[in-house]
Protein backbone atom coordinates (compact mmCIF):
# COMPACT_ATOMS: atom_id res chain seq x y z
CA UNK A 1 0.00 0.00 0.00
CA UNK A 2 2.45 2.18 0.78
CA UNK A 3 3.92 1.32 -2.11
CA UNK A 4 1.65 2.39 -4.24
CA UNK A 5 1.49 5.60 -2.70
CA UNK A 6 4.91 6.85 -3.47
CA UNK A 7 4.33 5.95 -6.62
CA UNK A 8 1.50 7.42 -7.31
CA UNK A 9 2.92 10.65 -5.38
CA UNK A 10 6.01 10.15 -7.72
CA UNK A 11 3.96 10.26 -10.42
CA UNK A 12 1.96 13.28 -9.24
CA UNK A 13 5.22 15.01 -8.97
CA UNK A 14 5.90 14.71 -12.90
CA UNK A 15 3.19 17.15 -13.60
CA UNK A 16 3.89 19.28 -11.22
CA UNK A 17 6.18 21.61 -13.30
CA UNK A 18 4.37 21.48 -16.39
CA UNK A 19 0.81 22.60 -14.59
CA UNK A 20 2.61 25.55 -12.75
CA UNK A 21 4.19 26.77 -16.13
CA UNK A 22 1.03 26.61 -17.99
CA UNK A 23 -1.45 27.58 -15.14
CA UNK A 24 -0.14 30.33 -13.51
CA UNK A 25 0.65 32.54 -16.79
CA UNK A 26 -2.84 31.06 -18.10
CA UNK A 27 -4.80 32.26 -14.85
CA UNK A 28 -2.69 35.57 -15.02
CA UNK A 29 -3.75 36.29 -19.04
CA UNK A 30 -7.68 34.46 -18.64
CA UNK A 31 -8.81 36.43 -15.08
CA UNK A 32 -6.35 39.44 -14.78
CA UNK A 33 -5.40 40.20 -18.08
CA UNK A 34 -1.94 40.15 -17.52
CA UNK A 35 0.42 40.52 -20.63
CA UNK A 36 1.99 37.62 -19.66
CA UNK A 37 4.72 37.14 -22.07
CA UNK A 38 6.05 40.72 -21.17
CA UNK A 39 5.70 40.16 -17.84
CA UNK A 40 8.16 36.96 -18.14
CA UNK A 41 10.86 38.19 -19.90
CA UNK A 42 10.73 41.60 -17.05
CA UNK A 43 10.74 38.75 -14.31
CA UNK A 44 13.33 36.64 -16.23
CA UNK A 45 16.33 39.61 -17.09
CA UNK A 46 16.95 39.05 -13.64
CA UNK A 47 18.05 35.43 -13.27
CA UNK A 48 21.34 36.22 -14.41
CA UNK A 49 22.12 38.80 -11.92
CA UNK A 50 21.10 36.90 -9.26
CA UNK A 51 23.05 33.66 -10.63
CA UNK A 52 26.18 35.78 -11.05
CA UNK A 53 26.23 37.36 -7.62
CA UNK A 54 26.23 34.54 -5.69
CA UNK A 55 29.65 33.21 -7.39
CA UNK A 56 32.04 34.75 -4.53
CA UNK A 57 30.11 33.25 -1.51
CA UNK A 58 29.78 29.55 -3.36
CA UNK A 59 33.63 29.89 -4.19
CA UNK A 60 34.35 30.96 -0.19
CA UNK A 61 32.00 27.83 0.86
CA UNK A 62 32.95 25.30 -1.58
CA UNK A 63 36.68 25.67 -1.31
CA UNK A 64 36.59 25.67 2.47
CA UNK A 65 34.25 22.28 2.25
CA UNK A 66 36.31 20.80 -0.13
CA UNK A 67 39.34 21.47 1.34
CA UNK A 68 38.12 20.09 4.42
CA UNK A 69 36.89 16.80 2.75
CA UNK A 70 39.90 16.27 0.57
CA UNK A 71 42.54 16.60 3.84
CA UNK A 72 40.58 13.82 5.54
CA UNK A 73 39.39 15.81 8.77
CA UNK A 74 36.43 13.65 8.45
CA UNK A 75 37.98 11.15 9.38
CA UNK A 76 39.63 12.81 12.07
CA UNK A 77 36.49 14.31 13.32
CA UNK A 78 35.09 10.53 13.48
CA UNK A 79 37.46 9.34 15.31
CA UNK A 80 36.53 11.91 18.20
CA UNK A 81 32.80 11.70 18.29
CA UNK A 82 33.31 8.04 18.24
CA UNK A 83 32.98 7.01 21.84
CA UNK A 84 29.97 9.53 21.84
CA UNK A 85 28.61 8.05 19.31
CA UNK A 86 28.85 4.59 20.16
CA UNK A 87 27.12 5.36 23.97
CA UNK A 88 23.86 6.91 22.32
CA UNK A 89 23.98 3.84 19.81
CA UNK A 90 24.40 5.59 16.40
CA UNK A 91 25.94 3.02 14.18
CA UNK A 92 29.70 3.92 13.27
CA UNK A 93 28.80 2.80 9.46
CA UNK A 94 26.45 5.79 9.60
CA UNK A 95 28.48 8.50 10.75
CA UNK A 96 30.68 9.84 7.40
CA UNK A 97 27.21 10.02 6.14
CA UNK A 98 26.15 11.98 9.10
CA UNK A 99 29.15 14.05 9.09
CA UNK A 100 29.49 14.72 5.17
CA UNK A 101 25.63 15.62 4.82
CA UNK A 102 25.79 19.25 5.63
CA UNK A 103 29.14 19.74 4.16
CA UNK A 104 28.38 18.41 0.46
CA UNK A 105 25.32 16.36 -1.92
CA UNK A 106 27.51 14.79 -3.83
CA UNK A 107 29.80 13.62 -1.35
CA UNK A 108 27.00 12.04 0.65
CA UNK A 109 25.44 10.91 -2.40
CA UNK A 110 28.53 8.87 -3.14
CA UNK A 111 28.22 7.56 0.96
CA UNK A 112 25.30 6.43 1.14
CA UNK A 113 25.93 4.37 -2.90
CA UNK A 114 28.96 3.12 -1.09
CA UNK A 115 26.66 1.77 2.25
CA UNK A 116 24.07 0.54 -0.53
CA UNK A 117 27.02 -1.64 -2.65
CA UNK A 118 28.48 -2.65 0.45
CA UNK A 119 25.65 -3.64 2.48
CA UNK A 120 22.61 -3.94 0.21
CA UNK A 121 19.46 -1.69 -0.57
CA UNK A 122 17.44 -3.73 2.32
CA UNK A 123 20.59 -3.38 5.23
CA UNK A 124 19.38 -0.99 7.63
CA UNK A 125 22.73 0.52 7.06
CA UNK A 126 21.17 1.28 3.80
CA UNK A 127 17.79 2.24 4.82
CA UNK A 128 19.51 4.84 7.79
CA UNK A 129 21.88 6.16 5.38
CA UNK A 130 18.80 7.17 2.74
CA UNK A 131 16.56 8.47 5.22
CA UNK A 132 19.18 10.58 6.84
CA UNK A 133 19.93 11.61 3.05
CA UNK A 134 16.35 12.43 2.21
CA UNK A 135 15.67 14.28 5.34
CA UNK A 136 18.19 16.80 4.70
CA UNK A 137 20.01 19.57 2.73
CA UNK A 138 23.59 20.54 2.17
CA UNK A 139 23.21 22.99 4.67
CA UNK A 140 26.86 25.01 4.11
CA UNK A 141 25.81 25.14 0.01
CA UNK A 142 22.44 26.56 0.50
CA UNK A 143 23.70 29.06 3.47
CA UNK A 144 26.11 30.20 0.68
CA UNK A 145 23.50 30.64 -2.12
CA UNK A 146 20.74 32.13 -0.24
CA UNK A 147 22.76 34.53 2.00
CA UNK A 148 24.98 35.28 -1.29
CA UNK A 149 22.14 35.89 -2.94
CA UNK A 150 21.31 39.22 -1.17
CA UNK A 151 24.62 39.95 -0.13
CA UNK A 152 24.12 38.91 3.89
CA UNK A 153 28.03 38.45 5.20
CA UNK A 154 26.59 38.14 9.01
CA UNK A 155 24.79 34.70 9.31
CA UNK A 156 24.11 35.24 12.91
CA UNK A 157 22.72 31.93 14.32
CA UNK A 158 22.21 30.38 10.71
CA UNK A 159 24.95 28.11 11.02
CA UNK A 160 24.50 26.56 14.74
CA UNK A 161 20.32 26.31 14.07
CA UNK A 162 21.35 24.21 10.86
CA UNK A 163 23.48 21.92 11.59
CA UNK A 164 21.96 21.10 15.56
CA UNK A 165 18.97 20.50 12.71
CA UNK A 166 20.79 18.20 11.02
CA UNK A 167 22.22 16.36 14.21
CA UNK A 168 18.63 15.83 15.31
CA UNK A 169 17.68 14.73 11.58
CA UNK A 170 20.49 12.52 11.25
CA UNK A 171 19.90 10.83 14.92
CA UNK A 172 15.92 10.49 14.05
CA UNK A 173 16.64 8.75 10.98
CA UNK A 174 18.91 6.00 12.88
CA UNK A 175 16.12 5.76 15.74
CA UNK A 176 13.30 6.00 13.25
CA UNK A 177 14.39 3.20 10.60
CA UNK A 178 15.47 0.87 13.82
CA UNK A 179 12.38 1.51 15.32
CA UNK A 180 9.51 1.25 12.26
CA UNK A 181 12.01 -1.06 10.07
CA UNK A 182 13.84 -3.13 12.48
CA UNK B 1 30.17 32.91 12.82
CA UNK B 2 30.66 32.70 9.54
CA UNK B 3 34.20 34.14 9.65
CA UNK B 4 35.56 31.80 12.31
CA UNK B 5 33.92 29.03 10.57
CA UNK B 6 35.87 29.11 7.25
CA UNK B 7 39.03 30.46 9.14
CA UNK B 8 39.01 27.25 10.64
CA UNK B 9 38.23 24.78 7.85
CA UNK B 10 40.70 26.20 5.78
CA UNK B 11 43.25 25.95 8.44
CA UNK B 12 41.79 22.27 9.72
CA UNK B 13 42.34 21.21 6.02
CA UNK B 14 45.78 22.75 5.37
CA UNK B 15 47.22 21.02 9.29
CA UNK B 16 45.51 17.66 8.84
CA UNK B 17 46.05 17.24 4.94
CA UNK B 18 50.06 17.84 5.97
CA UNK B 19 50.20 15.17 8.94
CA UNK B 20 47.73 12.85 6.30
CA UNK B 21 50.51 13.61 3.49
CA UNK B 22 46.91 14.50 1.90
CA UNK B 23 48.10 18.34 1.10
CA UNK B 24 47.68 17.75 -2.83
CA UNK B 25 44.92 16.38 -2.62
CA UNK B 26 43.78 20.06 -0.38
CA UNK B 27 45.43 22.16 -3.17
CA UNK B 28 43.70 20.32 -5.80
CA UNK B 29 40.27 20.73 -4.05
CA UNK B 30 40.65 24.20 -3.63
CA UNK B 31 41.22 24.68 -7.66
CA UNK B 32 38.06 21.90 -8.25
CA UNK B 33 35.68 23.68 -6.09
CA UNK B 34 36.78 27.01 -7.14
CA UNK B 35 36.01 25.75 -10.90
CA UNK B 36 33.01 24.03 -10.02
CA UNK B 37 31.30 27.15 -7.82
CA UNK B 38 31.12 28.97 -11.48
CA UNK B 39 29.61 26.52 -13.06
CA UNK B 40 26.85 25.74 -10.89
CA UNK B 41 26.42 29.61 -10.64
CA UNK B 42 26.12 29.43 -14.32
CA UNK B 43 24.10 26.32 -14.65
CA UNK B 44 21.64 27.87 -12.68
CA UNK B 45 21.10 31.08 -15.41
CA UNK B 46 18.96 29.21 -17.08
CA UNK B 47 16.43 27.30 -14.41
CA UNK B 48 16.28 31.03 -12.71
CA UNK B 49 15.39 33.38 -15.66
CA UNK B 50 12.55 30.53 -16.52
CA UNK B 51 10.92 31.00 -12.69
CA UNK B 52 11.90 34.40 -12.01
CA UNK B 53 9.60 35.26 -15.11
CA UNK B 54 6.76 32.65 -14.02
CA UNK B 55 7.15 34.67 -10.47
CA UNK B 56 6.91 37.74 -11.85
CA UNK B 57 3.37 36.95 -13.82
CA UNK B 58 2.29 35.30 -10.60
CA UNK B 59 2.71 38.40 -8.67
CA UNK B 60 1.41 40.47 -11.47
CA UNK B 61 -1.60 38.26 -11.14
CA UNK B 62 -1.87 38.63 -7.54
CA UNK B 63 -1.32 35.26 -6.86
CA UNK B 64 1.18 35.32 -5.22
CA UNK B 65 -0.87 37.59 -2.35
CA UNK B 66 -3.59 35.35 -2.07
CA UNK B 67 -1.21 32.68 -1.28
CA UNK B 68 0.49 34.52 1.28
CA UNK B 69 -3.11 35.20 2.50
CA UNK B 70 -3.98 31.73 2.62
CA UNK B 71 -1.00 31.01 5.03
CA UNK B 72 -1.14 33.77 7.02
CA UNK B 73 -2.30 31.51 10.12
CA UNK B 74 1.44 29.70 10.14
CA UNK B 75 2.96 32.43 8.49
CA UNK B 76 2.63 34.98 11.28
CA UNK B 77 4.26 32.87 14.02
CA UNK B 78 7.54 31.64 11.74
CA UNK B 79 7.73 35.26 10.49
CA UNK B 80 6.41 37.53 12.90
CA UNK B 81 8.37 40.67 11.66
CA UNK B 82 7.38 40.05 7.67
CA UNK B 83 4.48 41.92 7.28
CA UNK B 84 1.26 39.77 6.54
CA UNK B 85 0.64 40.50 3.03
CA UNK B 86 4.45 41.25 2.12
CA UNK B 87 5.10 39.19 -1.39
CA UNK B 88 8.26 37.77 0.89
CA UNK B 89 5.67 35.56 2.23
CA UNK B 90 3.60 34.51 -0.80
CA UNK B 91 7.85 33.58 -2.21
CA UNK B 92 8.44 31.75 1.18
CA UNK B 93 5.21 29.31 1.21
CA UNK B 94 5.89 28.50 -3.19
CA UNK B 95 9.72 27.80 -1.89
CA UNK B 96 8.80 25.62 0.88
CA UNK B 97 5.65 23.42 -1.45
CA UNK B 98 8.50 23.11 -4.15
CA UNK B 99 10.66 21.78 -1.67
CA UNK B 100 8.16 19.56 -0.35
CA UNK B 101 7.25 18.37 -3.54
CA UNK B 102 11.16 17.76 -4.39
CA UNK B 103 11.25 20.10 -6.79
CA UNK B 104 14.58 21.58 -5.82
CA UNK B 105 15.33 22.96 -9.42
CA UNK B 106 11.92 25.37 -9.07
CA UNK B 107 12.76 25.75 -4.96
CA UNK B 108 16.38 27.14 -5.26
CA UNK B 109 15.00 30.45 -7.66
CA UNK B 110 11.69 30.65 -5.27
CA UNK B 111 13.60 30.88 -2.46
CA UNK B 112 16.78 33.59 -4.35
CA UNK B 113 13.28 35.85 -4.85
CA UNK B 114 12.05 35.03 -0.77
CA UNK B 115 15.60 36.57 0.24
CA UNK B 116 15.37 39.24 -1.89
CA UNK B 117 11.70 40.37 -0.95
CA UNK B 118 13.31 39.61 2.99
CA UNK B 119 16.30 41.82 2.00
CA UNK B 120 14.08 44.78 1.53
CA UNK B 121 12.26 44.59 5.25
CA UNK B 122 16.32 44.36 6.14
CA UNK B 123 17.53 47.51 8.14
CA UNK B 124 20.90 46.74 7.77
CA UNK B 125 21.95 44.81 4.30
CA UNK B 126 25.02 42.83 5.02
CA UNK B 127 23.16 40.77 8.73
CA UNK B 128 20.58 38.45 8.27
CA UNK B 129 17.07 39.17 9.82
CA UNK B 130 15.27 36.48 12.59
CA UNK B 131 13.23 35.87 9.29
CA UNK B 132 15.91 35.37 7.14
CA UNK B 133 17.91 32.77 9.32
CA UNK B 134 14.35 31.41 10.20
CA UNK B 135 13.56 30.58 6.44
CA UNK B 136 17.47 29.24 5.94
CA UNK B 137 16.81 26.78 8.63
CA UNK B 138 13.73 25.38 7.27
CA UNK B 139 14.89 25.38 3.94
CA UNK B 140 18.51 23.01 4.83
CA UNK B 141 16.02 21.02 7.34
CA UNK B 142 14.25 20.27 4.03
CA UNK B 143 10.50 19.35 4.50
CA UNK B 144 10.22 16.72 1.91
CA UNK B 145 7.09 14.31 0.94
CA UNK B 146 8.86 12.99 -1.79
CA UNK B 147 12.25 11.18 -2.50
CA UNK B 148 15.05 12.25 -4.22
CA UNK B 149 15.04 10.78 -7.23
CA UNK B 150 18.67 9.58 -6.97
CA UNK B 151 17.76 8.05 -3.60
CA UNK B 152 14.67 6.21 -5.23
CA UNK B 153 17.20 5.41 -8.02
CA UNK B 154 19.72 4.16 -5.58
CA UNK B 155 17.40 2.09 -3.05
CA UNK B 156 15.17 0.46 -5.80
CA UNK B 157 11.71 -1.61 -3.95
CA UNK B 158 13.12 -0.34 -0.76
CA UNK B 159 12.11 3.05 -1.33
CA UNK B 160 8.77 2.50 -0.48
CA UNK B 161 10.62 1.26 3.45
CA UNK B 162 11.82 4.79 3.68
CA UNK B 163 9.30 6.88 2.46
CA UNK B 164 7.75 6.62 6.02
CA UNK B 165 11.33 7.25 8.00
CA UNK B 166 12.11 9.90 5.70
CA UNK B 167 9.08 12.04 6.20
CA UNK B 168 9.26 11.43 9.92
CA UNK B 169 12.50 12.61 10.05
CA UNK B 170 12.82 15.43 8.11
CA UNK B 171 9.86 16.60 10.54
CA UNK B 172 11.47 16.02 13.94
CA UNK B 173 14.90 18.40 11.72
CA UNK B 174 12.48 20.59 10.91
CA UNK B 175 10.81 20.98 14.25
CA UNK B 176 13.93 21.24 15.90
CA UNK B 177 15.11 23.94 13.08
CA UNK B 178 12.27 26.48 14.63
CA UNK B 179 12.69 25.59 17.66
CA UNK B 180 16.16 26.57 18.02
CA UNK B 181 16.23 29.44 15.53
CA UNK B 182 13.56 30.96 17.89
CA UNK B 183 16.09 30.02 21.15
CA UNK B 184 18.85 31.44 19.22
CA UNK B 185 17.98 34.34 18.04
CA UNK B 186 17.46 36.16 21.94
CA UNK B 187 20.32 34.40 22.85
CA UNK B 188 23.03 37.34 23.37
CA UNK B 189 25.22 36.04 21.49
CA UNK B 190 23.03 36.50 18.19
CA UNK B 191 20.66 38.71 19.26
CA UNK B 192 19.82 41.51 16.69
CA UNK B 193 21.01 45.13 17.99
CA UNK B 194 19.09 48.25 17.83
CA UNK B 195 21.98 50.11 15.81
CA UNK B 196 23.31 47.77 13.49
CA UNK B 197 26.39 49.48 13.30
CA UNK B 198 30.02 47.82 14.23
CA UNK B 199 29.84 43.98 14.62
CA UNK B 200 25.91 43.40 15.29
CA UNK B 201 26.08 41.37 17.51
CA UNK B 202 27.73 38.82 15.72
CA UNK B 203 31.10 38.86 13.52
Amino acid sequence: MIESFTDGLNELARYIIPALIVGIPLYAMAARRVKVYEVFVEGAKDGFTIAVRIIPYLVAILVAVGMFRASGALDVLLNLLAPFLNFIGFPPENLPLALMRPLSGSGSLGLLTDLVNEYGADSMQAKIGATMFGSSETTFYVLAVYFGSVGVLRSRHAVPAGLFADAVGAISAVYLCQWLLG
Amino acid sequence: MLNYIWMGMILIAVVVGTFTGRIDQVTQAAIDMAKLSVEIAIGLVGIMALWLGIMKIAEASGLIRIIARLLRPITIRLFPDVPEDHPAIGSIVLNMSANMLGLGNAATPLGLKAMEELQELNPDKKTATNAMVMFLAINTSSVQLILPATVVALMGVVSADIFITTILATLCSTIAAIIIVKVLEKTKWFRLTPAPEGEGGDR
